[in-house]
């Protein structure tokens, strides 16, 4: 029987695990500077937990406010610009995607990572009417992870071809794409016949086909260009003109020396 | 090399009261490769570059043509995303008889570090590929050596459109065809 | 004649000719603006474009999904083709992230090696926008001044990694190579060159030419809010009259220690941010001519001590055992960073260049998230081309600096 591989998390695995090691956690500290706490103090009860990491607030909030906590953020607290929006797949664990808003003050040079938790299966508000740059960062959100988005102007793949299937950046996605990726290019060019006369693709970036001629020439067995590769053994011709001849008995030094 | 073997007695004697017309044209064709501007990543940056003050491409007649049906030679310098790769098709065609196909770089020739979903693992599945320039990214004098190399493959050619075959394609199933 | 075979002959979904007399052209992925892989999709009323859909992702390489699968450390090579118009500032925003989730800090040697390659990037990118912006405008030869005075700064760094594009010369920790002889007299001699020719030849033959003030005043405007609001950084917002570097503001590497100016400009078209990158050229310079003499102060040490997570010295791996073992450790299994997530954000050429980095202590990162300037960027052509003319598409492309291995990453 073949080893068991859990097919919810197919992507690499370092080659040696440690059952031992425990890993230490980036420090997290508590809210102290007034900005940040007039932050916490605006947004009240949206908040289930809040704490400074690096230098940059953490607030933890429930999917279904996320508009509203933005909003705030927005006008009240002066957030102006949203940088950075994905999510996180932790389908394989909670069943869950852990979304992140990322976002900045210009006026006190301050960033905020808004925080939540999305059940697999349910669509988040979109907050393109009040931060533009979600317009792009969110079709990104859907077109990698599958993640729905409520009110968007224009949820449509933007990174894959229209007519791609399956969300690659979910944990199940192999890396090097399933059938339907492998094939994509020839069936969409020349059509499922060609699939036989292309053939697959080649993911070995250390393959040698040993009866390939035109891209490798084995050593010994050489043969022109494109003909059928041989099994019988070529004698090696050396250059007479380009080699030195180091059988040659008579030598300058010796003859002096003599 | 042996491989081309002309017999010297077919077609009434034609190839060889045509050598000097294929030279002539060869020559041609080889001193004045018109490329179109196919760079798609971090090796356009090189073949813009090597088409700049330092290493110049004009002086080997090349002239970067935007439009497909004014250009010879196209060269693929980055990587071919499958998103992409219907479009490199389609100006392929577009071309007209004769062009050459250089890839440029590890991403064109095998798909290069990008072994993933989205990058073709070569151009050459999609696209008959004449010159294969390795490197991540290929200096500009290593662009210029190949386009060289494509000159002399081309002036070993023969005039007659028909005689020149394309990459043959064999795939480990062992099926022949030409992607023409 | 075309070979006859299975693409669909047109592209879909689009009627060429409207009720509304509107006309749909495509600006197709490959087109001679020098920019890469963008396809626009304008429709037009005459002359002018009434709606822009920008349709990205034809340089899309999967490499967020490279990095759950890659160590740390392997990952590093690929952040080069993001930004590969300048690679250093992507290796270098890469490992500063990595570094704040470590914990740990560059020596000072390492510090001022990598601001002056930071800088040397931002001298090169901003002479790549020079030569492909002037291009696409029209004017053509500044692409083959700006080209040769790149060909020094790509010297440059050829003698200091080995590699002109894509460099890997910054490293999680430091740095792996220290600067060779004569580097930093040829590094002062191209940053007077540098001087020299903005001052000469860019600015001689561009700022006041008459062409170019119109091709460019005017083109392009976009106000602070919305600057801020689609997303935008770098240049596009202090072409605005935000004033926000994130050098300035949210210090990293030297930059508390070095004395250099930020310009804004209140013009908010794309005149303004052409002023701004000459500007900026001209303050790199004078960042490296500060970092040169502080080279000789600092001891020799290059990469950060933290056995835990950062190989020895080679010297060191080739002659003691223990850190030749530490050495194999760490690249065949990959340092195990703490659990936590980390963002980071620096200053690169074209805006905001910032990894998202999510770990749970394993030694791939769990997430990866590259926050590109030129994906933001990209995403406000929508509003930006709305309501101009079809010659000024080009040039509002030019002014908002997109490279694509940024935007599909």
């Amino acid at each position: 029987m073949r080893k068991y591989v859990p097919k919810d998390n197919v992507q690499g695995k370092a080659y040696y695990t440690d059952r031992f090691w425990v890993s230490p956690r980036v420090p997290r500290s508590e809210v102290e500077n007034e900005h940040f706490a007039a932050v916490v103090k605006a947004l009240g009860a949206d908040v289930t937990e809040s704490y400074v990491e690096l230098g940059q607030l953490v607030l933890h909030i429930d999917p279904t406010n996320n508009f509203k906590v933005m909003k705030t953020l927005k006008e009240e607290c002066g957030y102006t610009q949203c940088s950075e929006q994905s999510a996180v797949d932790y389908l394989a664990r909670d069943n869950e995607f852990e979304l992140f808003w990322q976002l900045l003050n210009v006026t006190e040079a301050k960033r905020i990572r808004v925080v939540c938790r999305l059940a697999n299966g349910a669509a988040i508000e979109s907050i393109e009417p009040l931060y533009k740059s979600a317009n792009f960062a969110e079709r990104e959100m859907f077109d990698m992870f599958g993640i729905k988005v409520n009110n968007h102007p224009f949820l449509k793949r933007i990174l894959m071809p229209d007519d791609w299937e399956g969300h690659p950046l979910l944990k199940t996605y192999p890396l090097q794409g399933d059938e339907f990726a492998s094939w994509y290019e020839v069936d969409k060019i020349f059509g499922k016949e060609y699939r036989d006369i292309i053939g697959p693709e080649n993911r070995d970036p250390a393959k040698v086909d040993i009866k390939d001629t035109k891209r490798f020439s084995r050593v010994g067995y050489e043969v022109p260009f494109g003909a059928e590769y041989s099994e019988e053994e070529q004698a090696i011709e050396y250059s007479e003109t380009a080699l030195v001849n180091y059988n040659k008995k008579e030598s300058k030094q010796l003859d002096e020396r003599r | 090399m042996a491989q081309h073997q002309v017999n010297y007695a077919s077609s009434a004697g034609l190839p060889i009261a045509l050598t000097s017309v294929d030279k002539l044209v060869n020559w041609g064709r080889s001193n004045s490769l018109w490329p179109l501007t196919y760079g798609l990543a971090c090796c356009a940056i090189e073949m813009m570059a090597s088409g700049a003050s330092r290493y110049d491409f004009d002086r080997m007649g090349t002239i970067f043509r935007a439009s497909p049906r004014q250009a010879d030679v196209m060269i693929l310098a980055g990587t071919l995303s499958k998103k992409h790769a219907e479009f490199a098709r389609r100006l392929y065609d577009q071309m007209t008889e004769p062009k050459w196909v250089i890839s440029m770089g590890s991403c064109a020739n095998t798909g290069g570090m990008f072994n993933t979903y989205a990058t073709v693992q070569g151009v050459d599945r999609i696209i008959p590929v004449d010159i294969y320039l390795p490197g991540c990214a290929p200096r500009p004098e290593t662009l210029q050596y190949a386009m060289m190399m494509l000159q002399k493959k081309i002036r070993r050619e023969s005039s007659d459109m028909k005689k020149n075959t394309k990459q043959d394609l064999t795939t480990q199933t062992g099926k022949r065809a030409r992607l023409i | 004649m075309q070979v006859s075979n299975k693409l669909t002959p047109f592209f879909e979904n689009l009627n060429f000719e409207r009720d509304d007399n509107t006309m749909v052209i495509n600006f197709g992925p490959q087109h001679p603006s020098a920019h890469g892989q963008l396809r626009l999709v304008l429709e037009l009323d005459g002359e002018q474009v009434v709606k822009a859909y920008p349709d990205i992702g034809y340089l899309h390489r999967g490499i967020e999904k490279m990095a759950e699968n890659m160590t740390y450390n392997e990952f590093l090579p690929t952040t080069d083709r993001l930004d590969y118009i300048a690679s250093t500032s992507n290796n270098y925003a890469y490992s500063l992230a990595v570094e704040k989730l470590l914990g740990i800090e560059a020596p000072r040697r390492a510090q001022v090696i990598r601001t002056m390659l930071l800088e040397l990037n931002r001298i090169i990118s901003h002479l790549f926008f020079v030569a492909t912006h002037a291009l696409d405008v029209g004017a053509m030869s500044v692409f083959l001044y700006a080209f040769r005075e790149r060909e020094f700064a790509m010297d440059l760094m050829e003698d200091y990694c080995g590699a002109r594009l894509t460099h890997s010369a910054v490293r999680i920790g430091g740095v792996p190579l220290d600067l060779p002889e004569g580097w930093l007299e040829n590094a002062a001699a191209f940053c007077d060159k540098v001087d020299y020719e903005v001052k000469n030849t860019y600015e001689a033959l561009l700022t006041k030419n008459r062409i170019w003030k119109m091709r460019l005043e005017d083109v392009g405007v976009i106000s602070a809010e919305d600057a801020l609001s689609w997303g935008c950084s770098g240049v596009m917002l202090r072409g605005s009259g935000v004033k926000w570097d994130i050098r300035k503001e949210e210090p990293y590497e030297l930059y508390p220690e070095l004395d250099f100016d930020i310009p804004t400009s209140d013009r908010c078209d794309s005149y303004g941010r052409y002023k701004l990158y000459m500007e900026e050229m001209r303050q790199s310079t004078r960042i490296i001519r500060q970092l040169i003499p502080m080279y000789k102060e600092t001891e020799p040490q290059l990469m950060a001590h933290a056995p835990q997570y950062i190989s020895a010295p080679k010297e060191e791996i080739m002659t003691q055992n223990y850190a030749l073992m530490q050495h194999f450790v760490l690249v065949t299994q990959g340092m195990r960073p703490p659990k936590g997530e980390v963002y980071v954000p620096t200053e690169s050429p074209k805006g905001e260049l910032g990894f998202y980095i999510k770990s749970e202590g394993e030694p791939y990162a769990y997430r990866l998230k590259c926050r590109a300037p030129s994906f933001f960027h990209t995403g406000l052509l929508q509003k930006l081309l709305v309501g101009v003319y079809i010659a000024d598409v080009v040039t509002i492309i030019g002014t908002t600096n997109i490279v694509f291995g940024e935007v599909d990453r």
